[in-house]
């Protein structure tokens, strides 16, 4: 792993509005390559936000977020989405669309000429990324279906695979087990490791924080602020969770995982 | 191919029928003729002066229709958007009828219609925008509204002037009619370099499809796309209403049928619409001239017959929600 940080991507003191609200306040973190991270916190807590604007999303109203050491803003659209891929949370994949299509789109908008003619299509080596990326996520077997054929959890994956056909540094996924049943979401999750595990940086906002102890790190946010962030048994504790969730809860220890437990009232 | 087929069926159909029917062979004949630049002799005058260039002028503007359509349901991600959307259709209606009520010389009012049509898009555009966005409902409402208000200025206008009524309302209605070379030189340009564009652009619809926030994560500019696609689309569909009026269901139908038969990839979904498009307006033209002979229907009242039931049954048999 690397300790002088140059390859990370960092928030600094980073504040976001979103409409109307300044729903990210001063936030600091540090999300490194080769390690899962999970952004946890109520409702409205900001984590959306937060992870937009580590996408380069939203323009922050103070503070910065840099990539290798670079502050985003100076990269191009295209030199962005070649090394961060992002999945957002609520836009559905178009039903009619195919499979092996729609992960190509992954590849991303490219250099347009003059700024007015988009390129047409993918070159070989693109559809060769494409091609590896459906086999990562197993959905190479579905590449000539529509996607509005698949499952929920397929569906997920083929996203996956999408997001992955850029061969990105960092994947940031915006509550990716949202709709997924207990199985799918474990096989997410055995998904994201395996990224990790290859040296990509992966930030994922979870609701389920057993599904987030999972992560290496934790990144607690409550009113668009820091918490706590670190280890997971060290954020989720029952003084964090009485302070975020106004949540009175055990939290237990079960063959290495953590498991919140709400006291019964 | 089969599509190229039955499109060059349509034409050759177009071209042959009509108060004098020709028989295909002296159709081919006379249209080679043309091409070659001979001297015409009897029908063949008939099928390159007067029924070819009118046949060119609908698949023109049958093909800039549900390519413009096409497009638009893509930048909007909503089915129901039609080239007419953004208001150019209200537009150009009034500034033909402005024309026609300021006793204007009848080859200035399209482009009236064409100045009139340009003027509502940039006036919803610039209504709709929000700093350097251009979110699409604003677009669809703002759209709505101007094309509305333009819609009511010329009805007021036609009442003031009942006796110009007729002239207003063949442009209203839609008609191919008064097509000729001319008319066909005059659209022809807006249709490559609007429709060229289009064209060029359907990767990044297809990467709009995934939604904006992922699109721009993938680095597609969002707006600029948008704008662009309004842009050439209200180019295109503004020549095409000059000269041909406002012709109906045509842009709003055929990329649905397309998409149902094709696929929704902008690759072929929009230069087959085009096609179809073409394909489509030419034959409602043909039925247009000849289901109530000696007179004539406007084109636009048997395109809005034959598509709006055909939508309906589009939407029944439909499995989408």
């Amino acid at each position: 792993m690397t300790t002088d940080g140059a390859s990370d991507l960092v928030a600094r003191e980073l504040s976001v509005r979103a409409g109307r609200v300044t729903a990210v306040r001063g936030v600091s973190a540090r999300f490194r390559r080769g390690e899962l991270t999970s952004i946890i916190g109520p409702n409205g807590a900001g984590k959306s936000t937060l992870l937009r604007a580590l996408m380069g999303l939203d323009a922050p109203v103070g503070g910065t977020v840099t990539l290798d050491g670079h502050p985003l803003h100076a990269w191009s659209r295209r030199e962005r989405a070649n090394r961060l891929a992002y999945l957002a949370q609520g836009e559905p994949l178009p039903p009619g669309a195919r499979v092996r299509d729609v992960v190509a789109l992954g590849r991303g908008a490219g250099e347009w000429r003059w700024g007015l003619l988009p390129p047409l299509g993918e070159g070989p080596e693109e559809a060769r990324a494409a091609e590896r990326a459906m086999a990562r996520m197993g959905v190479q077997g579905f590449a000539e279906h529509r996607v509005g054929e698949l499952s929920g959890g397929e569906q997920q994956r083929v996203s996956l695979a999408r997001a992955l056909a850029a061969e990105p540094a960092f994947l940031l996924l915006d509550e990716p087990s949202n709709h997924l049943d207990l199985g799918y979401a474990a096989e997410l999750m055995a998904h994201l490791r395996a990224e990790v595990t290859g040296g990509m940086g992966v930030v994922a906002v979870l609701h389920d924080l057993t599904l987030a102890s999972q992560a290496d790190r934790l990144l607690l946010l409550n009113g668009g602020q820091v918490l706590a962030q670190g280890a997971p048994e060290e954020v989720l504790t029952p003084a964090n969770l009485l302070a975020a969730y106004n949540l009175r809860a055990e939290v237990l220890r079960h063959s290495g995982r953590l498991i919140v437990v709400p006291a019964s009232p | 191919m089969l599509l190229l087929g039955l499109v060059g069926l349509a034409v050759l159909l177009a071209v042959s029928l009509g108060s004098v029917n020709v028989s295909p062979a002296a159709t081919v004949q006379a249209l080679w003729h043309g091409l070659l630049g001979r001297s015409l002799s009897g029908d063949e005058v008939i099928v390159w002066q007067l029924r070819f260039p009118r046949v060119a002028l609908g698949l023109l503007v049958g093909a800039s229709l549900a390519l413009c359509g096409g497009a638009y349901q893509g930048v909007f991600r909503n089915p129901l958007a039609d080239p007419y959307l953004m208001g150019v259709a209200s537009g150009a209606g009034l500034g033909a009828t402005l024309a026609v009520v300021a006793g204007w010389n009848a080859a200035l009012v399209p482009l009236a219609a064409m100045v009139g049509g340009l003027l509502s898009v940039s006036l919803s555009l610039s209504l709709a925008r929000v700093g350097r966005r251009l979110p699409p409902v604003r677009l669809i409402l703002s759209g709505v509204v101007v094309g509305s208000i333009f819609t009511a200025v010329s009805t007021y206008l036609l009442l003031l002037t009942e006796d110009r009524v007729r002239q207003v309302f063949s442009f209203t209605l839609g008609n191919l009619a008064f097509g000729g070379w001319a008319q066909v030189r005059a659209v022809l340009p807006y249709a490559l370099i609007g429709g060229g564009l289009l064209l060029l652009l359907a990767r990044a619809l297809n990467l709009l499809q995934l939604g904006d926030l992922t699109a721009r994560s993938l680095g597609l500019p969002v707006e600029r796309l948008r704008l662009l696609v309004i842009v050439a689309a209200s180019l295109l569909t503004a020549a095409a209403v000059s000269y041909a009026g406002i012709i109906g269901f045509v842009g709003l139908v055929t990329p649905h049928l397309v998409r149902r038969l094709w696929g929704p990839d902008h690759r072929v979904l929009l230069p087959i619409s085009a096609l179809a498009g073409g394909g489509l307006l030419v034959l409602s033209d043909l039925l247009a001239r000849t289901l109530t002979r000696p007179t004539e229907l406007p084109v636009g009242v048997v395109t809005t017959l034959l598509g709006g039931p055909f939508f309906l049954y589009l939407l029944r048999s439909s499995r989408d929600e």
